[in-house]
C-alpha cells in the first residue's frame, strides 16, 4: 500500500488495469487454492447425476420421436430417429388407457394421502398419551416393521391371504361367514379396497413415528396450563396438540402431494401380481410404461406417457408449494 | 428427537382416565398382532406338510408339522447362497460408496462461504422435483452404459439421490459451528483436513441414519433387477424370491435339476407350495434380526428428513 502512494500519479494512471488485473488474479489463486477442493469433492457426484439423471432427462425427448433400433448405440439412435411432433402423444390420449391411468394413479394416491394423514396422526396420539411407555414403545417396534420389508415379501404375505385355491381368506375366513370363495387374482372389484389396505399396513408406521416425533418436541406445559383452565383430554388433543404438529403435517402432506403423480410401482405391480384382469382397476402411469415398453415394445407411447407423468408431476408439486406458501410461508417446502 | 420419543413420563394428574388407557392399548394390541400374523402364516405354511397344505389351505398354525420344505431348500443350496452372497455385496458396496460421495457433495453446498453453493445445490435438488421417466434412463443403462447384468447397475442408480444429499447438508449447515470451521482455518487446516478431521466426526449421526436408509433400500431392491437382470445376470436374494412366487424353477439355477430328479424318482412331488413359503422366511429373515437394533437409527434418521432445512 505504502509503495502504490509513494509512485508519482501518471505511471500510476497506466498501471491500473495492469495492476488491476494482477490483484484479481491473486484473489482468484487464493479461491482456487481455498475452494478448488471443493469442485474436487463434487465430482463424483456430479458425474453420477449427469449420467443417472440430466442424460436420460435430455433423453425425454424420445417421446417426440419415433425411436428406430438400428443400432446398438442409444445416442446413434437417437439422432437417426425421425422427429414427430405430438404423435405420441395424440395416440396415448386417443386410447382410453390414458384415462384409467390418470384416474387410478391420482384417485389411489388421494386415497393414500387421507389414509396416510388420519391414521398416522391418530396412532401418533394414541401412542402418546398411552400410560405405559414400555407397551407404546412395544407398539411402535411392531408397527413399524412392515415398513422395513420389500414389496416381494409384501407380495408374499398378501399371496398367503388371497391364494385362491387354498389362501387363508378363501379357505378359513370367507367359510366363517358363509361366503363364496372369490378369485382374488382376477376379480378387479376388490382391489380399490385391497391396495389402500395393504399400502397402509405397509407405510403407517413411518408416518406415526413422525407425527410423534412432532407430539413429543410439544412443551408439556401447554397441557398442564390447559388442564388446570378445566380442558379435557380430548378439547387439549384438538386444541393443542394437532395445531402445534400442523408444520409437519402440511409438510408430510406436500412431500405425497407432490408426488400425486407417481405410482408405487411396487405395490402396484408386486402385490397385484401385475395381473392383467386386474388392469382396470390397478394398472398406474408407472406400471403402464413399465408394461407398455418392456413387455409389448411400444416405446413411442411409453415415453410419452413417461414425460407426461413428469411434467404434470413436475407441475403439481410446484404449484402445491406455491398454494402453501401463499397461506403460511413457513410451511412452504422451498 | 427419537431419544425423546422414548422418554420416560411422570404420571400426572392430566393422563388418560384408566378406561380410555385400556381402550387404546387394546385397539394398538390387535393392530399389533395384525402386523405380525401374515409373517406367522407364512413361516407356519413353511413348517407344514405339502400334502395338507394343498387340501386344507394356509393355516396359521402348522396342522401336520414338516421340515420337508426345507429340506428342499437345502438340496439345492447353492443358488441361495449365490443370492445372498450378491445382496450383501451390492448392500455394503453401494451403501459405502453412496455415503461417501452423497457426503463429499453435501458438504460444499452447506458452506456459506462458497461462492458456487447455489447453483450446485440446484442441480441436486432438480433431480427430486423432475424425473426422466423410466424409457430413457432405462435407455442409458442398457444401449448408453451397455450395463445390463452387471452389479453395477444394481447400485450405481442409488449412489446418488437428492433426497439424502439435502438432509445431509442441512445437517450440515445447521449443527456444525462455522465459529469452528473458521477457527481450523485461522489454525492453517486446508478445507478437506477440516472437513475429514473436524466436520464428519461431529457428523455421526446423520451419516449412520442415511448409511442405514441407503442399506435398507439396496437390501430391498428388486426393480433395478427386473429392467436390467436376466438369468444370466447376478441374480438378488429379492429378485430370486420374486421370480420363486412366479415360478417354483426358479428356486433352483436351473429347472433342469428338477427334470433330473423327476427321472431319477417318479413318485418325487415337488413341495411347492411350502417350499415358496421357505424361501420367503430365508429372505425375510435377515430384516427382522436386524430391526431391532437399527429402529433407532432409521426413526432418527426419518424423523430429521421430516424437518425440512
Amino acid at each position: 500500500m505504502e509503495m502504490e502512494q509513494a509512485t508519482p500519479a501518471v505511471p500510476a494512471a497506466i498501471d491500473k488495469p495492469a495492476r488491476k488485473a494482477a490483484r484479481a488474479k491473486t484473489l482468484n489463486q487464493g479461491y482456487w487454492k481455498r475452494y478448488g477442493v471443493f469442485y474436487l469433492m463434487m465430482a463424483p457426484a456430479l458425474i453420477v447425476l449427469i449420467v443417472n439423471n440430466y442424460i436420460p432427462m435430455a433423453g425425454a425427448l424420445i417421446a417426440f420421436k419415433q425411436m428406430t433400433y438400428a443400432s446398438p448405440s442409444f445416442i446413434q439412435n437417437f439422432m437417426d430417429s425421425p422427429w414427430v411432433g405430438w404423435g405420441n402423444f395424440k395416440y396415448l390420449f386417443a386410447s382410453s388407457d390414458a384415462w384409467v391411468i390418470t384416474r387410478n394413479t391420482m384417485a389411489y394416491n388421494a386415497a393414500f394421502i387421507v389414509l396416510n394423514t388420519v391414521i398416522g396422526v391418530a396412532m401418533a396420539i394414541g401412542l402418546n398419551v398411552l400410560r405405559s411407555r414400555a407397551q407404546s414403545k412395544l407398539h411402535q417396534t411392531i408397527l413399524f416393521l412392515p415398513y422395513f420389508m420389500s414389496w416381494i415379501i409384501l407380495s408374499y404375505l398378501v399371496y398367503a391371504f388371497l391364494n385362491p385355491d387354498i389362501g387363508i381368506l378363501n379357505k378359513f375366513i370367507l367359510p366363517l361367514f358363509g361366503a363364496q370363495p372369490v378369485d382374488w387374482y382376477s376379480d378387479s372389484k376388490w382391489w380399490p379396497l385391497i391396495l389402500p389396505l395393504v399400502n397402509t399396513w405397509k407405510g403407517i408406521g413411518y408416518y406415526a413415528v413422525i407425527f410423534l416425533a412432532a407430539i413429543v418436541g410439544i412443551d408439556n406445559e401447554y397441557y398442564e396450563a390447559a388442564h388446570m383452565d378445566g380442558a379435557t383430554k380430548w378439547r387439549q388433543i384438538w386444541t393443542i396438540t394437532v395445531p402445534l404438529i400442523r408444520p409437519v403435517i402440511v409438510t408430510m402432506t406436500l412431500l405425497q402431494i407432490g408426488r400425486i403423480f407417481y405410482a408405487d410401482f411396487g405395490l402396484f405391480f408386486q402385490v397385484t401380481r401385475n395381473a392383467g384382469a386386474l388392469y382396470d382397476k390397478t394398472l398406474v402411469i408407472d406400471t403402464y410404461v413399465y408394461q407398455g415398453f418392456l413387455v409389448s415394445g411400444d416405446i413411442g407411447m411409453s415415453s410419452a406417457a413417461g414425460l407426461y407423468q413428469a411434467v404434470i408431476g413436475f407441475i403439481l408439486v410446484l404449484t402445491a408449494n406455491l398454494v402453501v406458501r401463499r397461506v403460511s410461508k413457513d410451511d412452504a417446502l422451498f | 428427537m427419537a431419544t425423546s420419543v422414548i422418554r420416560k413420563r411422570k404420571f400426572n394428574a392430566n393422563e388418560i382416565s384408566t378406561g380410555t388407557n385400556a381402550v387404546i392399548n387394546t385397539i394398538f394390541w390387535i393392530y399389533s398382532a395384525l402386523c405380525v400374523i401374515p409373517l406367522l402364516i407364512v413361516v407356519a405354511v413353511s413348517l407344514s406338510d405339502e400334502k395338507t397344505v394343498t387340501i386344507e389351505g394356509y393355516n396359521i398354525w402348522p396342522k401336520k408339522f414338516s421340515l420337508g420344505a426345507y429340506d428342499f431348500l437345502l438340496n439345492d443350496w447353492k443358488p441361495i447362497v449365490h443370492s445372498y452372497g450378491v445382496s450383501i455385496f451390492v448392500t455394503v458396496v453401494g451403501t459405502i460408496v453412496a455415503l461417501s460421495i452423497m457426503t463429499l457433495y453435501a458438504y460444499p453446498i452447506s458452506r456459506r462461504d462458497f461462492k458456487h453453493r447455489g447453483i450446485f445445490s440446484f442441480i441436486v435438488f432438480f433431480t427430486i422435483l423432475f424425473n426422466s421417466g423410466l424409457v430413457p434412463f432405462y435407455l442409458t443403462y442398457k444401449q448408453g452404459l451397455h450395463l445390463q447384468n452387471t452389479m453395477l447397475v444394481l447400485m450405481l442408480p442409488m449412489f446418488v439421490q437428492g433426497f439424502f444429499v439435502i438432509l445431509i447438508r442441512t445437517f450440515f449447515s445447521g449443527s456444525i459451528p462455522p465459529a469452528l470451521i473458521e477457527s481450523a482455518k485461522i489454525d492453517g487446516a486446508g478445507e478437506l483436513r477440516t472437513f475429514v478431521r473436524i466436520v464428519l466426526p461431529l457428523s455421526l449421526p446423520v451419516l449412520a441414519s442415511v448409511g442405514l436408509l441407503c442399506t435398507l433400500n439396496y437390501w430391498n431392491d428388486w426393480f433395478l433387477s427386473l429392467l436390467f437382470i436376466n438369468q444370466d445376470g447376478p441374480m438378488s436374494i429379492q429378485f430370486r424370491m420374486y421370480k420363486t412366487l412366479l415360478d417354483i424353477a426358479y428356486l433352483s439355477s436351473n429347472s433342469q435339476a428338477y427334470s433330473a430328479i423327476m427321472q431319477a424318482n417318479p413318485n418325487f412331488r415337488m413341495p411347492s407350495e411350502t417350499a415358496r413359503m421357505a424361501m420367503a422366511v430365508v429372505g425375510i429373515g435377515p430384516i427382522i434380526f436386524i430391526y431391532p437394533f437399527f429402529q433407532r437409527y432409521f426413526i432418527q434418521g426419518l424423523t430429521v428428513g421430516a424437518v425440512k432445512g
